[in-house]
């Protein structure tokens, strides 16, 4: 560089110093993005800590029977978790067992038997159901849904599977039209546009070489998506259902409007009961006194590991089977 | 035909059936919510509702201090939130994109984009609420921000990565840094994905209700100081609902009806812009 004549060294010189400076602008943004992306992962660990932090004198007061204890008295300071779990399980179950098939069943249609020209304009009318807020859920199925099934449906229920033994019990008792069971159906509609739209997605991945081999049989078409589809695409199915469980699990508000509150354990799905988002959601601004606060924290910590087991097991799921198709 | 290749033709006509039911039963489901909440709150839908503040019970009123409540609150956590999801999306697309940090990142994203809200309630209480000593709007935008951290990470990750190489390849060979490569290619190309997920975030956001509840609690007032609690449409839904009061209902319907063509709107809106891309 020392060799060059004078206006081309200034150049030279000039270049470096931009050169240095897009080094270092690189290397400065560099971090920056860097730093945004590790602020997600501190994200994750102060929420972790903040619900530790909060929870710890619940559970240092009660131990391992917070988990297995099911009364729930403000005045008493007594609290236990039992209610909560019981009703946070169930609602989830019965919104697991209607919306599985339906999802499934409908993605199905969309991949298989749909005409084009109406696939996207229906994929896009489940999804809106997706996008719709769990509040309005609430106040929908507390004006609209729980009068409709106390009027029509339980009644029709308790009178038909209310004596049949071995599951009547589940049927027992007035209808009230708000609980477990219009809980769990609200559930099942928020749920089904995740599920539906994963189903859609990895059906959709299924090389059309195996459904042809397979038609080329002579099979029809359930015996395709049977013997074919379901089984190439059980990983991601399975991913799709758990993420929808996720879902279901922390759901709070359109569960807050329809459960009814109880936190006692009730065989009856027509019984009112409470999960653990619904209590929070109901008593937390409400909640005197730092055991009682702290149990709420409690709550929230123990829904936070259910459910982030549940999604981590999904994305594992899901990461897996998108490794097998290289996406 | 023997009887076995009957009973697969009857199993396969079952099955379409069953599957052809079950979205004529979804769909219906999607059209009985949104013609439940048209016939209980469209009647109450009048300028009204967006002039007059929240009414006592038994007088009349509108939901203005509601809709400006969640309209500061969603701004602000717009505002907080997009750049960190804009600049972690764009570290995972452009700077890591093999990195073992990556892969964390986007698998912690995911759960932090389906975890229930009212944990992210529970933690802005735990580090901010509790240590300001008072309910406050700023709080809930936190709490909102939080929320839409995530949505904004993922979309711009995907849309970045729909970025075709060869584009960043051409201008790294003209010599562009790399931060001047997707600043001023990436970027343009991926503007209008940027732009869908920032709008999925801001719908996703107008509902959310329970992560507001024990951050900015609800006010009654036109208040917008962002220090003092503030109301805000979805929190003033839950309480009205829940009243015995038949003009606080009404007014709940009301203001669902009006959450519910907002977000309506911005997801419709989101997949207008997003459309075109895809094709191509």
């Amino acid at each position: 560089m020392a060799l060059q004549a004078g206006g081309m060294a200034m150049d030279t010189a000039s270049r470096v110093r931009a050169l240095a400076r897009f080094r270092m602008g690189d290397a400065l943004f560099r971090q920056i993005t860097r730093a945004a992306a590790v602020a997600v992962l501190i994200l994750l660990g102060g929420v972790i800590l903040a619900l530790v932090e909060g929870a710890w004198p619940a559970l240092r007061t009660f131990g391992v029977s917070f988990l297995a204890t099911q009364s729930w008295n403000p005045v008493t300071e007594k609290f236990g978790a039992l209610a909560p779990i019981y009703g946070t399980l169930v609602t989830s179950l019965i919104a697991m067992v209607i919306a599985v098939p339906f999802g499934l069943l409908i993605a199905l249609f969309l991949t298989e038997l749909c005409p084009k020209m109406l696939r996207r304009p229906i994929g896009i009318a489940i999804e809106l159901l997706a996008g719709i807020p769990s509040i309005i859920y609430g106040i929908w199925g507390l004006f609209v849904l729980a009068p409709f099934l106390q009027v029509y449906v339980q009644p029709a229920l308790i009178a038909t599977l209310g004596d049949v033994p071995g599951i009547g019990y589940l049927f027992a008792g007035p209808p009230y039209g708000i609980g477990m069971l219009t809980a769990g159906l609200i559930l099942a509609i928020m749920v089904l546009p995740f599920i539906t739209s994963i189903a859609r997605d990895v059906f959709e991945a299924v090389p059309a070489v195996l459904k042809e081999a397979a038609y080329g049989l002579g099979c029809t078409m359930w015996e395709v998506i049977r013997h074919v589809v379901l089984p190439y695409t059980r990983v991601g199915v399975i991913g799709g259902v758990m993420l929808g469980l996720g879902r279901a699990l922390g759901e709070t508000m359109a569960v807050t409007f329809v459960i009814g509150n109880a936190h006692k354990i009730m065989p009856s799905l027509f019984a009112p009961g409470t999960t653990i988002s619904a209590t929070i959601a109901n008593e937390f601004t409400e909640a005197v006194g730092g055991l009682y606060t702290s149990s709420l924290v409690a709550l929230g910590l123990i829904l936070f590991v259910i459910t982030f087991i549940v999604l981590a097991a999904a994305r594992y799921l899901l990461l897996r089977i998108e490794k097998r198709s290289g996406g | 035909m023997n009887a076995i290749y009957q009973r697969r033709r009857r199993r396969n006509t079952i099955a379409i059936g069953a599957a052809i039911a079950a979205t004529a039963i979804g769909l219906g489901w999607l059209a009985l919510v949104l013609g439940g909440l048209f016939w209980h709150g469209l009647d109450g839908l009048s300028l009204r509702v967006f002039v007059e503040m929240t009414p006592p019970p038994g007088a009349s009123g509108g939901l203005r201090n509601a809709v400006v409540g969640s309209l500061i609150m969603t701004g602000m956590a717009i505002m907080f939130g997009t750049p960190v999801g804009i600049l972690a999306g764009t570290y995972m697309s452009e700077y890591g994109r093999h990195d073992r940090l990556t892969s964390v990142v986007r698998f912690i994203n995911d759960i932090l984009l389906s975890a229930p809200s009212i944990v992210i309630g529970l933690f802005v209480y735990e580090v901010m609420v509790r240590p300001m000593g008072h309910f406050s709007g700023i709080s809930g935008a936190v709490a909102l921000a939080i929320i839409v951290i995530p949505v904004v990470v993922r979309t711009t990750e995907d849309m970045l990565r729909l970025v075709p190489n060869s584009m960043r390849e051409a201008a790294a060979a003209m010599g562009l840094p790399r931060s001047h490569v997707f600043r001023h290619i990436s970027f343009r190309a991926a503007r209008a994905g940027v732009v869908t997920g920032v709008l999925l975030a801001v719908a996703r956001i107008s509902g959310e209700t329970a992560p507001l509840l024990f951050t900015a609690l609800n006010n009654q007032f036109g208040s917008i100081n962002i220090n003092a609690p503030m109301a805000s449409l979805p929190a003033v839904i839950f309480q009205f609902a829940l009243s015995p009061y038949a003009d606080w209902q009404k007014l709940a319907w009301t203001g669902a009806l009006i959450i519910t063509l907002a977000v309506l709107a911005l997801s419709i809106a989101a997949r207008l812009i997003a459309a075109p891309r895809k094709n191509s």
